[in-house]
């Protein structure tokens, strides 16, 4: 479909989003990465019954953990689509990126440049 | 104009059919085309061919199948509708369109005339079906029930303000698995109304575009409601070429057009090795059609199975150079894409950053690196820098990763040391407007990508045996006709059956609704069983034991009035356990002689016939859509019509009463029930909140129901009632409790995927048929057996199977058995040996998706070509480079 969306976004693939764990999530921001989201299969429709409550859970948790240590939660986050939604894929990405630039840079990223 | 889109938006002349197209391939619309030449002078791949013409190919089958498919009805003679005049009255078809992200209004709910979003839509239901007046289409679609419900629950759930859902219908037919509940959830939860009404005339409001539709109620009262959208749905039509191709092959077709077919063999078509399935063979949806696919080629296959796989031309691999301890000697292949991305991305500078990358010996750029001679130039390179791990920089894996596996694999190079980086989908095509953001982007993708290579590890997939034996379990008419398919494939087969005979419960059965002849196929049918070499037959047998998995299971079976043990291995299973009749509680059932079940009425009408008889009722829907069972059982509404007519064949004065809620005689059965009016069988509708009431009296039953024309209740005096039964699940529970097998809440065995794999079960190499699956007719358990066997035959063909590389590991030695694996794995693959004491994870049944590997306290469960530094290092190379 070729819609655009911002280029800060940079997608690394896992089988199913009940891979993604929680060590991934906090490594990203902990190497500064101003934000981090996972997208997973709409709720209820995962090819492996359960992967993607699994990774809201742990989203949620590493949100909790992050706020626990000062930084902002709201820099991890979960979307659920199906496979054929590409414009929404593509306005996900953008209001991920516009809802990064309002919270500003990571505070432990030293290179500080959204 | 976009006819996919049912021409709401206008394409290039140049065009993608739609995104998901097979071929992915561009085409030239000749109606749109200029001839100017510019694409031609612009493709480097020089693929455009104006003077391209049809070629003719001789090929030499041994069967041939016709699957035409169907075409939407189409609506612009019917002047009534004002399709084609009002803009905002669309086809179902173009409704789809509107919905879809792909479509013309990215998916956004809007009517074509304004672009406005509706606040009310109108569905009317048998738009060019059930209708002989106005079209020629006397037959039910079968779908578009189901799907104008769907188009509203999604056309609610895209709009979030509120939007008003009316469907307009004579009868809602949602008679497929779990089809009930999701009507109900539509109309109890979402609010869509369901208004049993045919509409008569729509006209437009001139100064809005609204929608004004008028249609007589129930009691007759003409009504009139306004809406911003009015959707048709149509129905499905066989299209005139294929009515061509079925008379150049001289294959008969009914007056509907369809193919004709035989009850008992649903498939074939009068013409000997011909077959066909899908729409062209009736109405129906996905999951029938998917089922009749399988159906179809396991006959057509049947007899050409002698001659299975003697035109495979197998490839041979070069033995597989040892890697492990190698320091990594990475290459890097950068494709232009043609212009996609060499158009945007500076593809020079990206192979120039690559070089400076760790590890990356070797680095080249390619026009088009999936050509085939790019491949014997990758090979090449490979063998001259002595490569042990390759990058390709293009498009997305999901497309072109197996293809390049098999480069590396063709030179001796493990298939899993191999990664892409998509800088095509994911990069030239999105950000195509800042050339420069494109170009580091992909070079941050390609320093990601380098640095997973370098982590990854050879994966072998296992090979093992595959036992060339099936386990039928169920000797019915689904179990016998699976056992029968996959003997004439040329496979040994056991069949076990728990009654001392077979048959199930179609030795009940007289007739078919068409009049075929039920006991004399089912003779038929155990003789062809009983005398085949191929087909063991074990009566009076149970499933003891069960163990083993795909290809190789181990099943302990009890025999015989002694239970006799005897242990079966096995490489397949077929579920053949079917369903029995819902012993009525209601309507003074088992208290009055008068009151019997469809199956006593049919047994009666068969013994005494019906000269004795002034009166039949029966009520339909006893056991099935309420409280207790919200399904609806398929097959009682023209099982009701079957015995009217023959009560009306044996005894024209005798004066029949169907009491009914929705009459459900779906696809070609709707025939039958225009042929049971024609013959003065009443139909009276009843609301399932204001059910009839039955009482006995001295001369007779009295019925009392609302008449819903006249507006009051009636009353019947009656000699027999009869109770449409609905169907129940047999009694599966230990089995499926031996056997691992899950069942839905009604106990119906349920498959791996509805729509996709409708009679695969989510364990390999276990296949699903018959009324162990749901309510079905005959002519679609036949079907669905044949397609089991089908399915179990594509597994038993080849004598070993690779197993996916793709699975958990357990480093047994810093496992510390918290069983927290056990636990998540949502296919109950991680078990706790208890001997060993320790856990295993069996790689033949592991489905690959990571769970247990994402929940592992100690990160002992690390998942192939996924362990968790292949992933991390991404991150790592990702922000090393700063964000």
């Amino acid at each position: 479909m070729r819609l655009e969306y911002p280029a800060n976004v940079k997608i690394i693939r896992v089988p199913c989003t009940g891979k993604v764990d929680v060590m991934y999530l906090l490594r990203a921001i902990q190497k500064g990465a101003d934000g981090v989201y996972c997208v997973g299969c709409l709720e209820g429709t995962c090819h492996y019954n359960e992967g993607n409550f699994r990774c809201k859970e742990r989203v949620n948790h590493v949100r909790m953990l992050l706020e626990e240590v000062g930084i902002q939660g709201d820099r991890v986050r979960m979307y659920n689509l199906s496979s054929g939604e590409g414009p929404t894929f593509a306005a996900y990405a953008r209001e991920m990126v516009e809802h990064i630039k309002e919270i500003g840079p990571n505070p432990l990223n030293n290179s500080a440049k959204v | 104009m976009n006819e996919i889109n049912k021409g709401l938006n206008d394409q290039r002349a140049t065009y993608i059919e739609y995104a998901q197209a097979v071929p992915l391939a561009f085409a030239i619309d000749p109606h749109a085309c200029l001839g100017c030449g510019l694409c031609e002078n612009t493709c480097l791949a020089k693929a455009v061919k104006y003077d391209d013409k049809v070629r003719e190919t001789k090929l030499t089958a041994g069967s041939i199948i016709l699957s035409p498919g169907t075409k939407g009805f189409d609506p612009s003679g019917l002047d009534y509708l004002g399709y084609g005049k009002y803009p905002n009255v669309v086809t179902s078809e173009g409704f789809e369109r509107i919905l879809s992200a792909g479509g013309p209004y990215f998916g956004h709910v809007m009517r074509p005339l304004d672009r406005q979003e509706p606040k009310s839509i109108a569905w009317l239901q048998c738009v060019g079906s059930r209708d002989t007046n106005r079209c020629e289409n006397s037959y039910c679609s079968s779908v578009c029930c189901m799907y104008a419900t769907k188009e509203a629950m999604i056309a609610k759930e895209h709009i979030h303000g509120d939007l008003d859902c009316a469907v307009f219908n004579m009868d809602m037919r949602t008679f497929g698995k779990d089809y009930e509940k999701y009507f109900l959830r539509a109309r109890d939860k979402e609010g869509i109304r369901f208004v049993k009404a045919r509409v008569h005339t729509i006209t437009e409001i001139a100064e809005t575009g609204d929608l004004a539709v008028r249609y007589a109620d129930e009691s007759g009262e003409i009504k009139e409601q306004i809406f911003s959208m009015v959707v048709l749905s149509v129905g499905l039509t066989i299209p005139d070429s294929a009515v061509n191709l079925a008379k150049r092959l001289n294959i008969d077709l009914n007056k509907n057009r369809f193919v004709k077919s035989d009850p008992f063999a649903p498939v074939e078509t009068s013409r000997d090795g011909i077959f066909t399935c899908g729409v062209f063979q009736g109405p129906k949806d996905i999951p029938g059609s998917v089922t009749e696919a399988s159906a179809a080629a396991c006959l057509a296959g049947a007899e050409l199975s002698e001659a299975r796989g003697s035109d495979i031309t197998t490839v041979e691999l070069p033995e597989q150079a040892d890697v492990a301890g190698q320091k990594p000697r990475i290459g890097v292949f950068v494709c232009n894409c043609g212009i996609n991305i060499g158009g945007i991305v500076d593809v020079p500078a990206v192979e120039k950053y690559a070089e400076t990358l760790p590890d990356v010996v070797f680095t080249d750029s390619n026009l088009f690196t999936c050509s085939q001679d790019t491949q014997e130039k990758i090979k090449e390179k490979i063998k001259e820098h002595n490569l042990n791990r390759v990058v390709v920089a293009s498009c997305s894996p999901k497309t072109h990763e197996p293809m390049f596996m098999e480069t590396l694999e063709a030179c001796g190079l493990n298939r899993y040391l191999f990664e892409m980086a998509n800088i095509r989908n994911q990069n030239s095509w999105i950000h195509s407007k800042t050339p420069e953001i494109a170009t580091e982007k992909a070079k941050d993708l390609v320093r990601m990508a380098v640095a997973r290579a370098g982590t990854l590890k050879p994966l072998n997939e296992k090979i093992i045996p595959v036992n060339q034996q099936a386990l039928v379990i169920g000797g019915g008419i689904a179990g016998m006709n699976a056992a029968l398919n996959l003997g004439r494939q040329g496979f040994k087969v056991i069949l076990i059956e728990k009654e001392s005979v077979l048959g199930g419960f179609s030795l009940k059965l007289h007739h078919t609704i068409e009049g075929s002849d039920v006991r004399a196929y089912i003779k038929e049918l155990i003789a062809q069983v009983t005398s085949h070499d191929k087909i063991e037959v074990l009566t009076q047998a149970q499933v003891a034991g069960f163990g083993g998995y795909k290809g190789n299971f181990k099943t302990e079976i009890e025999t015989g009035p002694e239970k006799e043990r005897r242990e079966i291995e096995h490489g397949v299973i077929i579920v053949a356990t079917g369903a029995k009749e819902y012993q009525p509680k209601e309507y003074l059932y088992g208290e009055d002689p008068g009151v019997v079940t469809q199956i006593e009425l049919a047994d009666r009408l068969e013994d005494k016939g019906a000269s004795d008889l002034n009166t039949v009722v029966m009520i339909q829907c006893v056991g099935s859509r309420n409280q207790e069972m919200q399904e609806c059982s398929k097959i009682c509404c023209q099982n009701a019509v079957k015995n009217a007519l023959n009560i009306k064949k044996q005894n024209p004065d005798t004066q029949v009463f169907i009491l009914y809620r929705d009459m459900r005689t779906y696809g070609l059965l709707e025939d039958y029930f225009t042929e049971a009016r024609e013959k003065g069988v009443i139909f009276m509708r009843f609301d399932a909140d204001n059910p009839p009431d039955v009482k006995a009296e001295a001369d007779g039953i009295i019925v009392r129901t609302k008449d819903h024309i006249l507006q009051r209740d009636v009353e019947i005096r009656t000699d027999l009632l009869a109770l449409s039964a609905g169907m129940r699940a047999a009694d599966t529970k230990e089995l499926s409790s031996i056997m691992k097998l899950n069942a839905n809440q009604e106990g119906y065995f349920i498959e791996a995927h509805v729509k996709l794999r409708p009679v695969d079960m989510p364990g390999e190499g276990i296949f699903l048929c018959g009324t162990a699956h749901g309510p079905k007719l005959i002519s679609e358990a036949i079907s669905q057996a044949q397609a089991a066997a089908s399915r179990a035959t594509t597994f038993l063909a080849r004598p070993e199977i690779k197993l996916s590389a793709i699975a958990a590991k357990v480093d047994t030695e810093y496992c510390v058995k918290c069983l927290t694996c056990v636990r998540s794995c949502p296919f109950d693959v991680p078990v706790f040996n208890t001997e060993k004491k320790v856990i295993e994870i069996d790689e033949a049944i592991c489905h690959g998706c990571g769970a247990c590997a994402g929940v592992c306290p100690r990160q002992t469960i690390q998942l192939g070509f996924y362990e968790d530094d292949q992933i991390k290092c991404k991150i790592d190379a990702l922000l090393a480079g700063g964000m």
